[in-house]
């Protein structure tokens, strides 16, 4: 064989050998490619499966929370009034009052009274729902004590006066018996008295009419304390 | 003869060396596709973990709406009891 040959032959070979290399080598690469793939479409089948039901629980979770959201801020504007409505989740949420409430436009356009600095937290809502209550007591059919200029006073005003600003004035603990100074009537109900009690001989007699100059002196810091605090917050609006 | 050796030097100096880097540029981009494919699957494993939780939702669609029902007894009778606002 000619030397030439020999030489074309070896070439042959050495083209073979490094195309098999490559090509296993190559082969070897796309069985991990393949390997990963695998993996990756069983995660992926997995993501498919377990996100399938989403759509539905989320929207039936959403409806649900509108409806919910729908009908606290209804239930709090009806109950509050949207200038309060606004303050209050101001005052809880601040910056809130900007985004206004969803279903009331003109939420947004509404001044929020800054009403966390006036009451504590809870006070607002305290003085909402309990119109008996103590805090409400002083202006019971009236709107939202609110005064930012003097906020702690506002807040300390709501309360009745005898009970809160000025406990070492309060009455002796009363007398009780037949023959005790002060006659106390029998409520119809608990909690309820007919009129306040006299002392006995002083001014009227038990089961009498007592005056309105009685009444409110009867009534005490209560009447008078609401009267002083609104002709205040009156003269402090002019 | 001479045709011989001229094409023996044309296979050992062109043909082999054009084989060796075509066949060298396909292993290459092979072995680079591996890692990626490699990072797609661990991402769709994790991404698939991570939605495990997702058959508590019907958990917590239940206690949603329970929540919302309570909410509207409650506002239903504050609603009775509470004067409007004027």
């Amino acid at each position: 064989m000619p030397a030439a040959g020999v030489v074309m032959i070896i070439a042959v070979l050495l083209i073979v050998l490094a195309v098999v290399y490559y090509l296993v080598s190559t082969i070897v690469a796309l069985q991990r490619i393949t390997n990963a793939l695998d993996e990756a479409i069983t995660g992926v089948v997995g993501i498919i499966e377990k996100s399938a039901p989403v759509d539905d629980v989320v929207t039936s979770i959403n409806t649900n929370l509108d409806a919910g959201v729908d009908l606290l801020e209804g239930l709090l504007v009806k109950k509050a009034g949207m200038q309060d409505a606004v303050g209050l989740v101001d005052g809880l949420y601040p910056g809130a009052a900007a985004e206004g409430f969803r279903n009331f436009p003109e939420s947004k356009t509404t001044k929020a009274p800054r009403i966390s600095e006036v009451y504590t937290k809870g006070t607002l809502t305290l003085a909402r729902l309990g119109r008996e209550a103590p805090i409400a007591a002083a202006s019971p059919n009236g709107p939202a004590l609110r005064n930012p200029a003097y906020g702690s006073t506002a807040a300390r005003a709501l309360y009745p006066e005898v009970r809160q600003m000025r406990p070492a004035s309060l009455a002796r603990s009363p007398i009780i018996g037949t023959d005790s100074p002060v006659q106390y009537e029998p409520s119809e109900s608990p909690g309820v008295r007919k009129r306040m009690p006299v002392p006995a001989g002083v001014a009227g007699t038990p089961g009498s009419e007592p005056t309105p100059t009685e009444t409110e002196a009867a009534e005490g810091g209560v009447v008078k304390s609401g009267l002083a605090f609104l002709r205040r917050l009156k003269n402090d609006d002019r | 003869m001479t045709l011989e050796w001229i094409g023996d030097a044309l296979l050992l100096l062109v043909v082999l060396p054009v084989v060796v880097y075509l066949l060298r540029g396909v292993l290459n981009a092979a072995n680079s596709i591996v890692p990626s494919a490699q990072q797609i699957a661990a991402a769709a494993t994790a991404g698939s973990k991570d939605l495990d939780a997702t058959a508590l939702l019907l958990t917590t669609q239940d206690q949603v709406k329970t929540t919302i029902e309570v909410a509207a007894d409650y506002g239903g009778s504050l609603d009775v009891i509470l004067d409007d606002a004027r």
